[in-house]
């Protein structure tokens, strides 16, 4: 009941009007940077961080929570119309969405897509709002030994559910580690692996190399293909809602399913991407008309939107309750609780009650805002897409280097974003992924720091790891997340043998 | 990916995959090398400021050994792009970073303001008046919304002084 009584409150603060207005704002460009190809969510949130660091923490983050909101929507709108996913997590929704606006249902195909993910994102925030609480007053019991392992679940589950070859994806994040270790050593306040250079002493910070993995290696990519828009006209009337809403019900089992899905892959943390290709397989294989998938079926719309929006969400519940975030959007926005002094983790519950409500109450109204804007300016957004690649490019790059250099105020970050840029560019080229990198660089330094503390209470010894019921069960849970493609490819050899 | 196909050349994906192997090894060494220098050992704090990044300098090395002997093994005849597509990259990235380098001299309007200009009217081939509108008109709404409505600094240079920005 108290956490009944604390929504309401943090409804009370959502729905200030300069709350209210900076959704709106939040969403309307979260959808630019999803619709623009080259601009993801997390560099979306990145570079538009430091313009609310003048804000209050809750107005904020309300502000930065309706930009991925906007973004997770706005993935969907290029996908249908144009067949370009502006955001990976919305590569499944292709598959059908674009025959279906081929066949002269973009409506349907639109309406469909939103009105999942708004179903999906309201399962993740009520799931969010009732096991959120329960999750935080768990984990206030936790130790240095207890975060380190929940640390060592999250890195884990990327290793094991990432389709990127294991160690590569070992690879990348031990990179993000070694980026995040340079610098003053928060523990001993010594200096390492700066090597003389005076640009080093404060590290390297998560959002520069964001903005340059993602945007500017994005935007190479982009380049390398040539990309030409080819733009659709796009349409969306009252009748053509109403009509696509009669039909959405009928496929609630597809929804449900999907949410489960969407939410299990967003706490792990898989993420969205993985999310909707799951949901859009599983929902492919048990769909009465699975054979016709990929052809134009509303069915293959609502599955992967509805899974990818409830992971997206589902994503902020290990960030809010644990300080891990679930998805790389959720790791920059974490990366902004500590630039506002904030510690994400079990303690925010306790001393930040009107934050975390308010964030909560505005991700409900977040959503509610967020179909209302995307339901109304479609054409809009399909007629930014209209602008011509050799426009758009140069001025993301000048926004990124401005994201970049509003950071600290040096111009040296800039450079070092074109750096990761490139980095970005080859490393995706050779199949490494980003987002364990940019997790490990956002969650390196409080990774060591339990780590080295668990070290020091044992006097070295690594059993603490494995001293009680709680941190051993955490840490065979992410053994079995490392070794889950071997437990899997074991289990079907099994199966085949034994049949 | 492109297929090695017909007229279409460039480097092979496989020299790539060795080379950015070999890469991240040297990085991974350079960090065991930092490491080493902030000691690795224990002290009187527990374990010293470069145990843990030595533990990661040695998981790089050992993954991108891993990674390098994958990569020798298969050889699927892959391109990792064709010259005209890493020319289309290198067009950018040269312009990106006489553009990023410049910045410090003189500042991130003027600068903006050639690299868009530059951009549109030599990648894209739009006329100077579209050109110019858009390369004027970014910077400016860029001063309005980032300095005047947010209060966020960015770099200026001698013009800026000179107009009293």
């Amino acid at each position: 009941m108290e956490e009944l009584a604390n929504l309401f409150h943090g409804f009370a603060v959502a729905l200030q009007p300069y709350n209210i207005m900076l959704m709106v704002i939040g969403i309307t460009l979260g959808v630019i940077i999803g619709v623009l190809p080259g601009l993801g969510g997390a560099n979306g949130v990145a570079i538009l961080l430091p313009l609310t660091f003048s804000m209050p923490p809750t107005s904020a983050i309300i502000m930065l929570s309706c930009i991925y909101w906007g973004a997770l929507f706005g993935g969907a709108i290029t996908s249908i119309l144009f067949n370009i996913p502006g955001e990976p997590w919305s590569v499944a929704t292709t598959f059908d969405g674009y025959p279906m606006a081929q066949q002269g249902k973009p409506g349907e195909a639109l309406t469909a897509a939103f009105t999942s993910s708004f179903v999906g994102a309201l399962f993740a925030v009520i799931m969010i709002t009732l096991v959120a609480p329960l999750v935080a007053g768990f984990a206030l019991r936790f130790g240095p030994a207890e975060k380190f392992a929940v640390y060592f679940l999250a890195f884990c589950s990327f290793v094991g559910l990432s389709k990127e070859p294991p160690f590569k994806t070992i690879a990348a994040m031990m990179i993000g580690f070694a980026l995040a270790a340079v610098g003053l050593d928060s523990i001993t306040g010594q200096l390492r692996l700066t090597f003389g250079v005076t640009e080093l002493l404060n590290g390297f910070d998560f959002l520069i190399a964001v903005i340059g993995l993602f945007g500017i290696g994005e935007i190479l990519l982009t380049m390398e293909e040539g990309l030409a828009f080819r733009g659709g006209k796009a349409s969306i009337n009252l009748r053509v809602v109403l009509q696509t809403w009669r039909e959405l019900p009928a496929y609630w089992m597809t929804s449900l399913r999907s949410c489960l899905i969407g939410c299990w892959m967003g706490v792990t943390p898989a993420g969205a991407t993985p999310a909707s290709f799951m949901s859009y397989g599983i929902a492919k294989r048990l769909a009465r008309r699975g054979n016709n998938f990929g052809k134009g079926e509303i069915e293959g719309v609502i599955a992967p939107e509805t899974a990818a929006h409830a992971a997206g969400t589902s994503a902020l519940l290990p960030m809010l309750s644990l300080g891990v975030p679930g998805s790389p959007t959720a790791a920059v926005l974490l990366g902004g609780l500590l630039i506002w002094g904030l510690q994400p983790g079990p303690m925010l519950f306790v001393e930040q009650k009107e934050f975390v409500w308010g964030l909560i109450a505005s991700m409900y109204l977040g959503n509610i805002v967020g179909l209302i804007v995307v339901l109304t300016c479609v054409p809009i957004f399909a007629a930014i897409l209209r602008v011509p690649f050799g426009i758009i490019a140069p001025l993301i790059l000048v926004l990124c280097a401005i994201g970049a250099y509003s950071v600290h105020n040096s111009t040296f970050d800039v450079m070092l974003m074109l750096v990761f840029g490139v980095i970005g560019y080859l490393l995706k080229k050779c199949n490494y992924p980003l987002a364990p990198l940019v997790l490990a660089i956002v969650l390196g330094d409080k990774a060591e720091e339990a780590f080295r503390q668990s070290l020091l209470g044992s006097q070295g010894s690594l059993g603490v790891f494995f001293s009680n019921g709680l941190v051993s069960t955490i840490m065979a849970l992410g053994l079995v997340a490392l070794f889950w493609s071997v437990i899997q490819e074991g289990y079907s050899r099994l199966r085949t043998s034994a049949a | 990916m492109t297929q090695r196909s017909g007229s279409a050349s460039g480097p092979a994906h496989k020299t790539l995959e060795i080379g950015m192997a070999l890469l991240i090894g040297v990085f991974g060494l350079v960090v065991i090398f930092g490491s080493l220098k902030a000691g690795i050992n224990w002290g009187a704090e527990g374990p010293r400021a470069g145990f843990f990044p030595f533990y990661i300098g040695a998981a790089i090395v050992a993954s991108s050994a891993i990674n390098l002997w994958n990569a020798q093994r298969d050889d699927d005849g892959r391109l990792f792009a064709e010259w005209g597509q890493l020319r289309q990259v290198m067009s950018v990235v040269v312009p990106t970073a006489i553009y990023v380098g410049s910045m410090p001299f003189i500042g991130l309007y003027v600068a903006s303001m050639v690299f868009i200009a530059w951009f549109m009217r030599w990648l894209g081939g739009y006329r100077w008046l579209t050109t110019i509108a858009i390369a004027v008109g970014m910077p400016v709404v860029t001063y309005l919304v980032f300095e005047r409505w947010f209060l966020v600094p960015l770099p200026k240079g001698p013009i800026e002084d000179w107009l009293g920005l």
